[in-house]
């Protein structure tokens, strides 16, 4: 169907099966009966995959997640087999830990706190089949604070797999002892950030290490080698060994392997958590048939497809993309915004990103400059204020952008923002930067008019209003 | 000992190679050159006379790269596919140069690297920085005590634009913030580059400033209940690179500009550091350190730091005293020193004894030797200033220069002058001579012994219970009126500069000495301070062949006693 030229009116029955859900991870989530306590998990097979694990031995597991060419769901996408690979477990003297990052704060992302709250015993048996693999013996569960029923539930979850004997010493008679604990962050995004969490972990201020090193593998928790994976990721590592790492491949496409969460919010109809196979959908068929489409009869005025600091892409934007023809060769093909796929390699080639997952659809009745001036709001927030850029200048961006929407904008805003922004991205201790300044650069870089314009509408008077004293 | 293993004086020295001859090819702005291996990218542009302009990074502080003014251009050698660097027509690597800027604080060298220091990108980066420095910065460099030595004026002028882009509110923040005794904070100036809280926590363990709060609101604070006051807190109003932590004694005495720069040292104990005096028109308004790693690296104690407000003490003796009908009135030079000689021949060679000083130069004490040497007195001896030992910087000795005293053999550590108080009583004493202003109340001897003594000689710079009993007062130069040499107590030979005069008709010591010497034996060769130099290098074994030169800035380490450098990396 992915090779297949979409048809405009897809027939009913091609629709379904075109868009049905392929279910890994959610498989259990919302089922009717389904219950988040260990019996229920059991009844559905739950820990027969970490025996199949223990038996399998460290060295075997991390060859199929490397087979499996699993990419990272917390938003970077890296390939978790590599991640894994910096580590080399019979080397290591120091303790390895593994750290759960359940800090979900990105903005339209809500797929993790599914399986926290409905299917825990997922997530704790792809974390102790992890840590297996990798010689941990200690493991974090970095928990953000808002999610204070999760909390409780992991620390129910958990007991219960400790009573069952899935956790501590000797478990299921391996030889193999783990503990995991659970910590709560205090509220801030900026604990997301892998190192940040390090940092808060430790007990100090989140502030994201500088690099070199460049992986927490190197040194991470407590200066030890370190594997910080998200919560999806690590419950897919329990669905490579379910299947095998071959076969967990052959789902998605070359590179984009497994299925994706994906979560769906703003103007269509059906918003909401779905599974697809990495790529198997596009951007349009994801909005019109699984979604239902543009809320109100509306139309499509531009999506953000993996959360708030994703780039914005417009509607009625054809992208030239370069993908593997029959013959292996790359072929350069313009794609239209709703024929892009949703896979990692397609929406980096389109000039944004997969991000976590987290699809924003707005329609022509959303004012831009109100958008933008919400999304720099948070982040405006959310900067840490460890490096000068970021600290200063997002900021500042906020503030531009929020007398722009009180109107009060000044001619040379849009420039400003631009410069603002690119003097933020690249230039900071993380990524922080750049989610805070792609969103600017996006969204003037598309809809620049719609700045102009509300700032004519607002009229020179204005200009008056700002001139400040102290300059 | 200088330092110990608790309180290392530097935990790091990011400008220091490791080995100075371990070398790697590295491009800067274009022209190859060799560096040692491991040095980050600031200190390597510094050695080759480039500059990366930093506020955070310090080479004694651990490394957070939060500033992210010292961004610069990395290039790594191409790679051909045999994994070997591809080399250009000039034989040297070519250099593939990465698209985004990486900080030079946090980048060590590696064989190969390309750096650009001063190209557009780099010069967009450091653009940027200051900019958003001073979006929120008050501007109030006319009111800021920084000013003039302030690294956002400096970088403004070097790296800004002149004018900001910024018409917002300014984020408002504490201001006048009492962060302890002798520090105050503005929080609206802070750049947050954290040095003074690596500075109290990693070089005093004392993890007492932080930061609270988030984003641009960020402040810095000390711990709730706790206030910062430290022995060595001063420290970071020196490596604050803005008007945030300014000291309370210095701030808004005198714009730093009209400062008089001097290097010497501080005499309030037996270290020696290495400092600044900062003077203007005979007045000194600040000391501040001066690196010397064999010494005081870049620190100093906040005690000897403030220790020279004695300098313009009401106490402060400015002309001869001579005492006539139970009361000290003042007199000429002439008088006084004749009616110190007068007195003196009175009395035979072994009826007088002399304190000398462990607060007297190499010099003066030199003068005094040959004094005493013609006189044939043998009864001398120094007061043991104790000093408050802190395993840091501080020193348990309180003179400056007791090794040189003992080195010029003028002193027992203070034994001899234990039995000095019995022999004025039984009459053995007639005579004594008191100089570097050494308190014998204090030190034990009676007053009423000492009234007891036909001559009673005193020399000083602060009136005390000696002085007030003595005959005559001879006005003495304090360390920042006078030059000459001391021997700290880890024998490192250093240099002493006058920073500004002697107030009133007080005299540097070894003039006085000198006059008192011609009016004593007559004998005379020594007309200048480098003078008595010359002659005691030529005297004194462990002096031969110095010169004042050769000492230089940073001192000399004598034979025979350990360097600390050596006893900080045991």
């Amino acid at each position: 169907m992915t090779t297949k030229r979409r048809l405009l009116l897809p027939s009913a029955s091609e629709a379904l099966m075109a868009y049905k859900e392929h279910r890994l991870i959610f498989k259990n989530i919302d089922a009717p009966g389904y219950t988040r306590d260990l019996t229920c998990y059991q009844k559905h097979g739950g820990y027969e995959i970490l025996k199949k694990g223990l038996a399998m031995g460290g060295p075997a597991i991390r060859e199929e997640v490397k087979k499996s060419q699993l990419r990272g769901r917390g938003g970077a996408g890296f390939p978790t087999g590599t991640k894994w690979g910096f580590i080399d477990p019979a080397k290591v003297t120091k303790p390895i830990y593994l750290i759960c990052n359940a800090d979900e704060s990105e903005p339209g992302t809500f797929k993790d706190r599914q399986i926290i709250y409905k299917d825990p015993h997922q997530l704790i048996e792809g974390m102790i089949l992890s840590c297996f693999a990798n010689g941990v013996k200690l493991a974090y569960l970095y928990i953000r604070c808002e999610f204070t029923e999760g909390w409780r539930i992991l620390e129910t979850a958990l007991a219960e797999a400790k009573g069952a004997g899935f956790l501590g010493k000797n478990i299921l008679n391996s030889g193999y002892d783990l503990e995991i604990h659970v910590h709560r962050g205090a509220g801030a995004y900026i604990c997301g950030e892998e190192t940040g969490l390090i940092e808060s972990l430790e007990g100090k201020r989140a502030y994201p290490r500088i690099k070199p090193p460049y992986f927490p593998a190197v040194l991470g928790l407590y200066m030890c080698p370190t594997i910080v994976n998200n919560v999806e990721t690590l419950c897919h590592v329990k669905h490579i060994i379910e299947m095998g790492g071959e076969a967990y491949a052959k789902i998605g496409r070359p590179n984009n392997t497994g299925t994706r969460l994906i979560c769906v919010s703003g103007d269509v109809v059906r918003p909401g958590y779905y599974e697809f196979p990495c790529g198997a959908l596009t951007l349009g068929e994801l909005i019109q048939h699984v979604c239902g489409g543009i809320r109100n009869g509306n139309r499509l005025k531009a999506v953000i497809p993996g959360g708030s600091s994703a780039k914005v892409l417009k509607a009625g934007e054809v992208y030239k993309i370069k993908e593997a023809g029959v013959d292996g060769k790359l072929v350069e093909k313009e794609v239209k915004l709703e024929d892009l796929r949703l896979d990692f390699d397609t929406l980096a080639a389109a000039g944004s990103m997969a991000g976590s997952g987290g699809v924003i659809v707005m329609d022509h009745t959303r004012d831009m400059v109100e958008c933008l001036a919400n999304i720099s709001t948070f982040y405006a927030h959310e900067s840490c204020g460890q490096c000068t850029p970021c600290r200063e200048g997002v900021l500042w961006l906020k503030k531009i952008l929020s007398r722009i929407a009180e109107g009060h904008g000044r001619d040379d805003d849009p420039s400003l923002l631009k410069e603002v922004a690119d003097r933020i991205a690249g230039r900071t201790i993380c990524a922080f930067g750049e989610a805070a300044s792609w969103p600017v650069q996006s969204f003037l870089g598309k809809f620049r008019d719609e700045f102009a314009q509300r700032i004519r509408r607002n009229g020179n008077a204005a200009k008056k209003d700002f001139v400040s004293l102290t300059h | 000992m200088n330092c110990c293993e608790k309180h290392p004086m530097n935990p790091w020295n990011h400008d220091v190679a490791k080995d100075e001859k371990d070398l790697v090819d590295v491009q800067v702005d274009g022209v190859w050159m060799q560096m040692p291996r491991g040095l980050n990218v600031v200190e390597v542009a510094h050695r080759a006379k480039k500059f990366i302009p930093h506020y955070c990074y310090h080479p004694k502080l651990s490394v957070v790269g939060n500033c992210r003014m010292c961004l610069f251009e990395m290039g790594t050698p191409k790679m051909g596919p045999d994994r070997k660097p591809i080399l250009g027509a000039d034989g040297k690597p070519e250099i593939a140069w990465m698209p985004r800027p990486q900080i030079g604080c946090a980048t060590n060298i590696t064989p190969g690297m390309g750096i650009r220091t001063d190209s557009a990108l780099v010069k967009d980066c450091r653009n940027g920085v200051m900019e958003f420095l001073l979006i929120n910065h008050p501007l109030d460099c006319p009111i800021c005590d920084q000013a003039g030595e302030c690294k956002l004026q400096e970088y403004s002028v070097e790296y800004g634009t002149g004018a900001s882009r910024f018409v917002e509110n300014k984020v408002k923040k504490p201001k006048n913030v009492d962060l302890g005794e002798r520090i105050v904070l503005d929080d609206e100036r802070c750049i947050l580059c954290s040095r003074c809280i690596r500075f109290s926590s990693e070089v005093m363990k004392d993890d007492v400033l932080g930061f609270v709060n988030r984003g641009s609101h960020s402040t810095l604070t000390a711990y709730p209940g706790k206030s910062f006051d430290n022995a060595y807190s001063l420290n970071t109003a020196d490596i604050c690179p803005v008007g945030a932590l300014t000291s309370k004694d210095f701030r808004f005495q005198m714009r730093v500009w009209f400062l008089k720069e001097t290097k010497s040292l501080c005499a309030s104990c037996g270290t020696g550091c290495n400092i600044t005096i900062g003077s203007r028109e005979g007045k000194v308004h600040r000391l501040t350190p001066r690196e010397n790693e064999s010494v005081n690296s870049q620190w100093m104690c906040d005690f000897g730091r403030l220790n020279f407000h004695d300098l313009e003490s009401k106490n402060r003796l400015d002309r001869p005293l001579l005492k006539a009908a139970g009361q000290q009135f003042p007199a000429t030079w002439t008088n006084a020193i004749q009616r110190a000689a007068d007195t003196l021949k009175k009395v035979k060679p072994d009826e007088i004894a002399v304190v000398a000083s462990g607060r007297l130069t190499n010099e003066e004490l030199f003068v005094l030797k040959r004094l005493l040497g013609e006189l044939g007195v043998t009864r001398v001896d120094t007061v043991m200033n104790p000093g408050q030992a802190d395993n840091f910087l501080r020193s348990g000795d309180g003179n400056p220069n007791s090794r040189g005293a003992e080195l010029l053999g003028l002193s027992s550590g203070g034994r001899k002058l234990g039995a000095w108080g019995g022999e004025i009583a039984s009459g053995k004493i007639k005579a004594l001579l008191v100089l570097g202003g050494e308190d014998l109340v204090a030190a034990g001897i009676p007053a009423d012994s000492l009234a007891k003594l036909e001559v009673l000689i005193f020399s000083g710079i602060l009136s005390n219970a000696t002085s007030q009993l003595a005959q005559v007062v001879l006005p003495g130069a304090a360390f920042a009126e006078k030059t000459g040499s001391m021997v700290n107590v880890h024998g490192r030979l250093q240099r002493m500069t006058r920073a500004i005069p002697a107030p009133g008709e007080a005299r540097e010591d070894w003039m006085i000495l000198r006059d008192l010497r011609i009016a004593l034996t007559g004998g005379n060769s020594l007309h200048s301070v480098e003078d008595v130099w010359k002659s005691m290098a030529g005297e004194v074994a462990q002096f031969s062949g110095l010169s004042w030169a050769k000492i230089g800035d940073l001192g000399i380490q004598l034979e025979s006693a350990p360097k600390i450098r050596e006893e900080v990396s045991a």
